[in-house]
Parts: structure tokens; C-alpha cells; sequence
């Protein structure tokens, strides 16, 4: 199992001084998974999905993306994959988008290939404007993020971090900035990309959302993996009372 | 009293005035140059991960800082090339002063701008495989210039008026040719008029730039 993993975990840990946010995490994401991560504020999604391109350097543990075992630096040594070439493979997307604000639309979907992938500009441009198609932002290419509203700055985000052509999305709450009625457009596009097979590690308080595309579920408490299994099972069926409070939540 | 003002006979000597300007627009813009890759490199090591390195350009900083102009420009002519052993021009004291004086004020204006960009842009662009010096070149600095450059104007405006100091030092600026054509004239009043007027000529459009970028940034906040 664990040799077919895209991303594999093993006893990660993380403490920001004493403060231990994550222990003993063990987790294998396979190809084609939509990963949902449900739980608590402060129960640390965030930090969990930071490790996994290095945005965080674990205290503890290992990750292993494809096999190989992940480091800290930017560029690996020996067998061992670098920051550069991880997060080339693994793409982010930010709750609070970050787009590039000095950066037309375009010029934000193409920075990474150009720059980072040293792709040819035209070929570059072409696929990007494909990508705002589909993300149906084709018409602001050449607007300014400053001039977007959030669900479309987002998607711009989300069309970005598919320019790498990454093998695997992190999202981070990226609905938890939108007002409720640009919250939708953003779900769309991450279903269709779920429908198209992208394997993906999604933090949100959808619960309604994560149902929907998650295959699996993992509800974190304290720093560890509380309880985890289909999205059914977990959302529908919960075992634990903690997990049972934290949907009476939502639901209410 | 009524002053007779007699221009005329300062007129005579305006070719050493305009040599001094000259000189001090020399001084100006090669002390910036100079400053500016002292500034870059200083800003750099404050903000390296290396504390040593942390330490050494702070330790510059508070120096330049904290000591009047002056009295490092007369060190470095005087003093310095005692302790080295060596002598030293006044041209090249004057010069390195001034460089690493102002460099100690760029440094400080760069960091500012680059801290003031939001975390995120650094975290966007390292989500893209960006390294730090593409990220710093491509995201973080294109934003941060446009921060930087209202206070990068003022200091180097600051810094023309700095090279008057030079005159201690007998290097043939504005304001020490303005006292040697006193002397040939016996005229200060129209001659250090006439380096006022100078001064003025040459900073005024200067401030201008400076106020236009700093009400351009604040229509774009
Ligand atoms: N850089 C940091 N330095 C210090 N403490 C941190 C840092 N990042 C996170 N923490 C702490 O780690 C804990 C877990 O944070 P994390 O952001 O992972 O939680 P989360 O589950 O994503 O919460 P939320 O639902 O509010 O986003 C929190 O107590 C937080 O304050
Ligand atoms: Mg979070």
C-alpha cells in the first residue's frame, strides 16, 4: 500500500516551541484520493497541510512524496526530493488567495511555468488561458487581482496553482474568506476537478462540501488523527462523542 | 543701511560655481550608487538566517547612524589612515563616507519595504517552487520598490545637502567653491545666494518625484 502512495506520512510531529500541534500523524494519500481534513480550530489542519509541501518543517517524522523521502532545503540531496521540485508537484491554494497584486490575471497563471518551470512563454500563455476558460475567468486575464471579487481571485488562485500541472492540490479552507454567495463558483471548481481524477488534501468546514467530493475523512482533534473513513461513515455515522459534537455544530 | 548687491562681480567666477556643482552632483550620485549596493547588501544580511552575519550589519547601522557625518568624514581623512598606516586621499574619504553613511539609511529603508509586503506573497510564491531570490525578484521586490521609493528620494535628497560637509575636507564641492569665490570677491552674500539658488535648483525637482510616488501610493492603498 504505502509503496503506491502519492504522499506518505509517517509520525509526523510539529511543536512551535512547546506548543505541540501535531503528534504521531500517519497518513498515506493515494492517486486519484480526495482527502477531506475536518476538525476543531486549533486542532491543526492547517499545519498538517503546510508539512505536506514543506511550508512547515516538521519537529518529527517523515514524509515521502513518490517513494522519496522529502528535505527540508530547497534542493535535495541524493535520493532525498527538495522544496523546489516538491512544490512543484504538490500545489497550494491559500484562504486568503495571495494572488501576486502587482501581476495582470495571466501573469499570475504564468509565473511558475515561466519562471520556476522555464517553459515557453507563448505555450505557457496558451495553456493558461485555457485554464482561466475552465475556470470561467477567460475575459479577466488582463484585469488586475485588485479588480476581482474574492470567489473570482480565488479562482484565479486555484487556476495558478494548476499551471505547475501538480500531481497532487493542497486547499486550505479556501471558501472560509468568501461571502456565502461566491462560496459556490469556487465548490464548482473544485468538484469538476475532483470528477477529473486530481488527487486532493482539502481542510474545510463544508461539511456539506466534503460529503460530496471527499472519498475519505479524517476528523483531527489535539494534534492527531481522531477518527477517519469514508466520507459516509465519518460525516453520517460518526463513532466518536467528540465527532458527534462537532457535526451537531455544523448542522445546527 | 541699504546693501548695494553687486552680482556682477560674482558673475565673474560662476565657472567655479558651476564646477562645484558639478563636483557635488558627482559626489551625490556616485555616493548613491555605492550606497545603494551597500544598503542592498546590509538589508540582505539583516534579514539572512545567519546570526553572525545579523550582527556585523547591525553593528554598521548603529554605527553610521549614530555618529554625525561630520565627524566620520574628518576620521576617515585624519584618523584613518593613521591607524592603517596608509594615506588617503580626501576625495576617496570623502567618498567612501558618504557611501556607507547612506548606505546605513538605504539598508534600513529597504528592509522596511521588503517587511512591509504581506507573508503570504513569500508562501504564494514558494507554493510555485519559487527559490527565495526568485521569489524576492519576481514577487516580494516589484511591490516593495514602490514602498520604498518616497523615503528612498528623501534620503538621497538629504545626501546632496550631505555633500556640503566635504568642504571640511577641502574637496572642490558647491559649497566649498562658493567660499573660495568669497574669498576672490569679498561678496559672501551674493556668493552663498548664489549656492542656495543652486542647491535649490537642484533638489527642488527632486522633492517634486518624491511627493508625486508618495500621493500615488497612498490613491493605490
Ligand atoms: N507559526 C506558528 N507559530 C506558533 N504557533 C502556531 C503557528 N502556526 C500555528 N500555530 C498554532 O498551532 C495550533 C494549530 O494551528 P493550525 O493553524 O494548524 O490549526 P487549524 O486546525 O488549521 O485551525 P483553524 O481551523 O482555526 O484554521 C494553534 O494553536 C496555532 O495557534
Ligand atoms: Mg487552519
Amino acid at each position: 500500500m504505502t509503496n503506491s502512495a502519492v504522499i506518505s506520512v509517517t509520525g509526523l510531529g510539529k511543536s512551535f516551541g512547546k506548543l505541540e500541534v501535531l503528534r504521531g500523524i500517519d497518513l498515506d494519500l493515494m492517486p486519484g484520493e480526495v482527502l477531506g481534513v475536518i476538525g476543531p480550530s486549533g486542532s491543526g489542519k492547517s499545519t498538517l497541510i503546510r508539512c505536506l509541501n514543506m511550508m512547515e518543517v516538521p519537529s518529527s517524522g517523515t514524509i515521502r512524496f513518490k517513494g522519496r523521502e522529502v528535505s527540508p532545503r530547497f534542493r535535495g540531496r541524493g535520493e532525498a526530493i527538495g522544496t523546489g521540485e516538491l512544490r512543484r508537484k504538490v500545489g497550494m491554494v491559500f484562504q486568503h488567495f495571495n494572488l501576486f497584486p502587482h501581476l495582470t490575471v495571466l501573469a499570475n497563471v504564468t509565473a511558475g511555468p515561466i519562471k520556476v518551470l522555464g517553459e515557453p512563454r507563448g505555450e505557457v500563455e496558451a495553456r493558461a488561458m485555457d485554464l482561466l476558460g475552465q475556470v470561467g475567468l477567460a475575459d479577466k486575464a488582463r484585469a488586475y487581482p485588485a479588480h476581482l471579487s474574492g470567489g473570482q481571485k480565488q479562482r484565479v488562485a486555484i487556476a495558478r496553482a494548476l499551471a505547475m500541472r501538480p500531481e497532487v492540490l493542497l486547499l486550505d479552507e479556501v471558501t472560509s474568506a468568501l461571502d456565502p454567495e461566491l462560496v459556490g463558483e469556487v465548490l464548482a471548481v473544485i468538484r469538476r476537478l475532483a470528477d477529473t481524477g486530481m488527487t486532493m488534501v482539502l481542510v474545510t468546514h463544508e461539511m456539506g462540501f466534503a460529503a460530496d467530493v471527499a472519498s475519505r475523512v479524517l476528523f483531527m482533534e489535539g494534534g492527531r488523527i481522531a477518527e477517519q473513513g469514508s466520507a459516509e461513515d465519518i460525516l453520517r455515522k460518526p463513532e466518536s462523542e467528540r465527532l458527534r459534537a462537532f457535526l451537531a455544530r455544523f448542522h445546527a | 543701511m541699504t546693501y548695494h548687491w553687486d552680482f556682477y562681480t560674482v558673475m565673474q567666477s560662476f565657472d567655479l560655481l558651476v564646477w562645484g556643482v558639478w563636483t557635488t552632483f558627482l559626489y551625490t550620485v556616485g555616493s548613491i550608487a555605492i550606497g545603494v549596493v551597500v544598503g542592498a547588501a546590509s538589508c540582505y544580511a539583516r534579514i539572512s538566517r545567519f546570526w553572525w552575519l545579523r550582527l556585523i550589519s547591525r553593528s554598521y547601522q548603529e554605527l553610521f547612524r549614530c555618529t554625525p557625518l561630520l565627524v566620520q568624514i574628518l576620521w576617515a581623512y585624519y584618523a584613518l589612515p593613521m591607524l592603517l598606516g596608509i594615506s588617503i586621499s580626501n576625495a576617496t574619504a570623502g567618498l567612501l563616507t558618504l557611501s556607507l553613511y547612506v548606505g546605513s539609511f538605504y539598508a534600513e529603508i529597504f528592509r522596511g519595504g521588503i517587511l512591509a509586503i504581506d507573508k503570504g506573497q513569500r508562501e504564494a510564491s514558494a507554493a510555485i517552487g519559487m527559490s527565495g531570490l526568485q521569489s524576492m525578484r519576481y514577487v516580494i521586490l516589484p511591490q516593495a520598490v514602490k514602498n520604498m521609493l518616497p523615503a528612498f528620494i528623501n534620503q538621497s535628497v538629504i545626501q546632496l545637502k550631505n555633500t556640503s560637509l566635504l568642504y571640511a575636507i577641502s574637496i572642490a564641492e558647491l559649497t566649498y567653491m562658493t567660499s573660495v569665490v568669497t574669498s576672490e570677491t569679498y561678496r559672501p552674500l551674493e556668493a552663498y545666494s548664489l549656492a542656495a539658488v543652486l542647491y535649490f535648483a537642484m533638489l527642488f525637482p527632486l522633492t517634486q518625484v518624491a511627493d508625486h510616488f508618495e500621493r500615488r501610493m497612498r490613491r493605490s492603498d
